[in-house]
């Protein structure tokens, strides 16, 4: 227990800052609420989160897209280290991965198309989907013969690209950047969703694949 | 609804409770299966917080993100360290610090080139 000495020192220092702060907190924060609400409709959709991530905020996913695109780049320059063995197949997990993967593939594009005007929206349908890529690789399903690597490559693009060319259109057409015109930008965040939801689906999935993914084509 | 509050403030004191002692023991434990194991349980206790907070978005991200991905991911990474062997004594899962003898491991060996 040589290393439980200097944990209790190192998380109470920040549980005391975190507990002071939340003390010196002013009792009634104004916060932007009201400024969501305002302006909720002209924003094209009815949930104030996706309303805030996608247009008010637009740039932060946008910037948190190439997060994730840079962070699955450096999950795949660490790929030399892995010496997997092929998954053994296991009969209630095949036909259990059989069930479940439509099911959440079907739950993803509920969670993407409710995200307009209830919790839900591109990450959690992102995330979704990523667990049912993660599932089917885990059962041993192998993409390297029908995912080339060009798909895969263009599905991992595709929301950082979708967010980059709204962004372009945006800012010669309305000047500003990731500001839609408010008759379309219900449609326009729904693009950008489902884009988004795709990248981040195959994302997580592609954080699992071992050494075999289709960069190396040599190693194939 | 009045019945209901004290009910609410024993669930949310226990949760609360819970989280930390969670939070602890995924960091103090040695073991590191169980300390990601820990950690799930913790990420899903964490996205009911937040739920009860409101906030069904993020308690969403919580369950599928935190809990569920990053847990796969932390076992994937486990499984790979035991492959190849590269954990220092003491914090390899599944062997003491006893069984632990680099000179005799044939991935160590391979990677040193001297097999």
């Amino acid at each position: 227990m040589e290393r439980n000495r200097w944990l209790l020192p190192l998380l109470l220092t920040p549980a005391m800052g975190l507990g002071y702060s939340v003390l010196s907190l002013p009792e009634h924060a104004q916060g932007l609420q009201h400024l969501v609400a305002d302006k909720m409709e002209v924003s094209g959709v009815s949930n104030p989160v996706t309303a805030v991530l996608l247009n008010f905020r637009g740039y932060d996913t946008l910037l948190e897209m190439f997060v994730l695109l840079l962070a699955l780049l450096g999950v795949w320059s660490l790929g030399g280290l892995s010496l997997r063995r092929e998954a053994a197949s296991d009969l209630v997990l095949d036909t259990m991965v059989r069930f479940l993967v439509p099911v959440l593939i079907l739950a993803a594009a509920y969670l993407l198309w409710v995200g307009a005007h209830a919790p839900g929206g591109a990450f959690q349908a992102g995330a979704v989907l990523g667990a049912a890529g993660v599932l089917s690789l885990l059962s041993g399903w192998r993409c390297h013969l029908g995912l080339a690597p060009l798909p895969l490559r263009l599905a991992l693009a595709a929301g950082p690209v979708a967010f980059l060319a709204m962004s372009g259109c945006t800012l010669l057409i309305a000047g500003r950047l990731l500001q839609y015109p408010p008759a379309q930008a219900g449609i326009l965040i729904l693009i950008l969703e489902t884009a988004a939801t795709v990248s981040i689906g195959v994302t997580l999935t592609a954080l699992f694949l071992d050494k075999q993914h289709p960069g190396n084509k040599d190693q194939t | 609804m009045e019945a209901l509050i004290p009910l609410q403030w024993i669930f949310d004191a226990l949760l609360g409770l819970g989280l930390l002692w969670l939070g602890w023991q995924a960091l103090a434990s040695t073991d590191l299966f169980r300390s990601i194991v820990l950690f799930i349980s913790f990420g899903l206790l964490m996205a009911l917080a937040w739920a009860r907070l409101d906030a069904p978005d993020v308690a969403l991200a919580e369950a599928a993100v935190g809990a569920g991905l990053t847990g796969a991911l932390l076992l994937t990474a486990l499984a790979r360290l035991k492959d190849t062997s590269i954990a220092a004594p003491g914090i390899d899962a599944g062997h003491p610090p006893i069984d632990y003898a680099p000179d005799d491991d044939e991935s160590t060996r391979i990677k040193r080139g001297d097999d």
